[in-house]
């Protein structure tokens, strides 16, 4: 309790406005270049795949991220992670443009994905979100059967192969064939929670996006089940970019590549503190906030 | 902590347990108020059925204008009569008017055996009733039956007890005789009426439902539609009465009686034809419908909505393959209480026109008709006692039919809901 109080009173001088005195607006500097001068080192890795810069986002009137810049680069996981109401989930949801859906939100900066930014005007979200999957916090498969879960998607969007071998490559990759390979025609949702979530990764798979957004995927499930979304998420970098919000630093420790720390300042937005290769981030943090996140001391 | 183990705020032992006391106590009482509440309810809907049946069994008592015994030579009753015998009792006792009319819609030498014996019960022996009583008296005051017959009752008058709904009751059509109405034309009148509602109403309010969710940004004048809809759900029925009276009948009347269709020999030149009723009844329950369904749709969970997207759905996939196979079990529950409601309404029918004494089955979109309610309320408003009867009867008609319709549709939604889930 008491660390918590202290970190938010230090951070008070992120807000330009406390105070007006000289202390205030250079501790105010400080904060926001540490946030921003965590970035350069990332040069190692494969080509970008997704690029973030200078994003902020409003929720109406009230602004939930501010200027957070990031790269995510290709066959690479990485995790976003922070308190709760950091902004990381909105930050994820930018990506796909999948905040369009809430009416009266708004993105300034840009997103650069494969050097284009889906916040201009001639991009089509539906393209987007059909490149740039996602799996949600909580399970939601479509109220049909197992077969129609994974093949719904491929259908809208003119696959031209053979279903079945979808459906069985697709649940393959995702761990779930051997559970499932006999109810295939079963609705979705008598399956388990954690059988749920592999599927909604099979039925995004399938689809062959570029980039896969998890947004929390193993918090509403048991260790056992989160235990198989982790290996799974192992595999999947093989093939695909993925971004995955966490709550659970060990989680983000064991699969994550590369990790971004958020924080929440007075005014309650979101903002990025520091982010890089995860083992540096949690063994060599620049940043004495990450360290105190990380080493459990407030969040 | 020590402070906090050592200071007791909640009392003794005894304290507690008579403040638990005390709760349950209270539990105890407000759940009699809600076994009362609904025993008031079961209480009310108990003496309206029985008040119902009552109505449609009872003792009558019968004056016949002639014996049938007296009619033929032989003394033998009507049914052992040969068709020429009936035939010659009719010709020698109805009216050369109504013997060419009836010979008209059937040569009576054509007709059946049966048809014929009714024709000279209704038009020769012309039972006449004198006095009517409900099941109950019938039952439980048979003494006071009793002193009637033998104080007031003329010669002749026979007691008999009647089953007012009987299956010539409901294939027989209208009749100026409470012995031998039947509600025929009505229940016929009722079905097309409900039809022309349900394809009028129910696609025009999912749809306007649809939009009003899934669509319309919260702007100032989506705000005012949406409050004006939730309005109209509680306008009375006489109003859009009124409304059809003016709009479908006077100024849509060209259309609504089939002028410039061409359909013109059945049909009434002002546009009191079934059409403008079922279209009438289509505004009353559309609001109703749009709200349920709104209901319906916002019910259906965001993250449903979310995986279509995430997988690359447009809005109008979103919408078809999720949205509303999700919530149409529910937008068919709305559905299915707003046509209950129409097909009893009474006040919007009167205004749009439906006939109280109509003879022939509605044949098209542009016929008179009349309906259930209708008949019956204009059977309760008649003098003679033995309408009511008639008028209780045509209400379990009425009842029956509503659920039946009920029953199908929640069948019908049960197996959408299950072919969902399984």
């Amino acid at each position: 309790m008491d660390s918590k109080t202290d970190t938010s009173e230090e951070f008070a001088g992120d807000s330009t406005e406390a105070g007006g005195s000289q202390d205030a607006l250079k501790r105010a500097m400080a904060a926001s270049t540490s946030a921003t001068a965590a970035a350069p080192e990332d040069t190692d890795g494969g080509p970008v795949a997704v690029e973030i810069a200078d994003l902020n986002f409003f929720y109406g009137d009230f602004h939930a991220v501010t200027d957070v810049s990031l790269r995510f680069r290709t066959n690479e996981v990485t995790a976003l992670i922070g308190p709760s109401g950091c902004g990381k989930s909105t930050v994820l949801r930018t990506i796909n443009r999948m905040n369009d859906l809430i009416p009266g939100t708004r993105a300034d900066g840009r997103v650069l994905f494969n050097g284009k930014n889906v916040y201009d005007d001639d991009v089509d979200p539906v393209e987007i979100r059909r490149r740039i999957g996602m799996v949600f916090q909580k399970p939601n498969p479509f109220p049909k059967s197992i077969y129609d879960n994974i093949t719904w998607g491929a259908r809208i969007n003119g696959y031209k192969g053979d279903y079945d071998e979808l459906v069985e490559n697709s649940l393959r990759r995702a761990a779930l064939w051997d559970e499932v390979k006999d109810k295939l025609r079963q609705n979705a949702l008598r399956l388990s929670g954690g059988q749920q979530q592999r599927l909604c990764i099979a039925r995004t798979i399938a689809v062959e996006p570029e980039i896969i957004l998890m947004d929390e995927p193993a918090s509403a499930l048991d260790p056992i089940s989160t235990s198989k979304i982790e290996d799974l998420i192992f595999e999947l970098k093989e093939r695909f970019t993925i971004i995955i919000v966490t709550h659970n630093m060990q989680q983000a420790g064991r699969i994550s590549d590369k990790t971004a720390f958020f924080m929440v300042n007075d005014k309650r937005s979101g903002y990025l503190v520091e982010w890089g290769k995860t083992r540096e981030l949690f063994f060599n943090p620049k940043d004495e906030r990450t360290e105190a996140y990380i080493s459990g001391r407030f969040g | 902590m020590s402070e906090f183990a050592t200071t007791n705020h909640y009392g003794t032992e005894t304290d507690t347990r008579e403040n638990i006391s005390r709760r349950r106590t209270a539990g105890t009482i407000w759940r009699y108020v809600f076994y009362l509440s609904t025993s008031i309810a079961v209480m009310a809907l108990v003496i309206l059925i029985l008040n119902i049946i009552s109505g449609a069994f009872g003792y009558v008592a019968v004056k016949n204008t002639i014996e049938p015994e007296t009619l033929s030579e032989r003394g033998a009753p009507l049914t052992e009569l040969s068709s020429e015998e009936l035939i010659a009792i009719l010709e020698a006792n109805v009216s050369t008017g109504l013997l060419r009319r009836l010979n008209f819609e059937e040569p009576l030498a054509e007709r059946s055996l049966d048809d014929l014996v009714e024709l000279v019960r209704i038009r020769v022996v012309n039972p006449q009733i004198e006095e009517t009583w409900n099941l109950f008296p019938s039952i439980f005051n048979r003494r006071e039956i009793d002193e009637w017959m033998n104080t007031k009752a003329e010669p002749g008058t026979r007691l008999e007890f009647r089953v007012w709904l009987t299956a010539r009751f409901i294939v027989s059509p209208q009749n100026p005789d409470p012995q031998f109405a039947g509600v025929r034309t009505a229940i016929l009148g009722s079905l097309w009426m409900i039809l022309i509602t349900i394809v009028f109403a129910f696609p025009l309010g999912v749809g306007a439902a649809i939009y009003l969710e899934e669509y319309a940004r919260d702007t100032f004048v989506n705000r005012i539609i949406r409050v004006n809809i939730y309005n109209l759900s509680g306008v009375p029925s006489i109003i859009y009465g009124l409304l059809g009276l003016a709009f479908f009948v006077r100024i849509m009347g060209p259309i609504t009686s089939g002028a410039v269709f061409g359909a013109s020999a059945t049909t009434d030149p002002t546009g009191r034809t079934v059409l403008s009723a079922g279209l009438t009844l289509g505004l009353l329950i559309l609001p109703i419908i749009i709200i349920s369904s709104q209901e319906a749709i916002r019910a259906v969970p965001q993250s449903l909505r979310e995986s279509s997207y995430g997988l690359g759905g447009t809005k109008w996939q979103t919408i078809w393959h999720h949205v509303i196979p999700a919530s149409f079990d529910r937008i068919l529950t709305g559905a299915i209480l707003a046509v209950s409601r129409a097909t009893g309404d009474t006040a919007t029918l009167i205004l749009t026109g439906a006939a109280t004494v109509i003879f022939i089955d509605p044949r098209s979109l542009f016929t008179q008709f009349t309906a259930l309610p209708i008949q019956i309320y204009q059977w309760s408003a008649r003098p003679q006692g033995a309408f009511r009867n008639v008028a209780a009867a045509a209400i379990i008609v009425l009842l029956v039919l509503l659920l039946t319709m009920n029953a199908f549709a929640i069948i019908m939604r049960d197996r959408i809901r299950k072919r969902r889930l399984m």
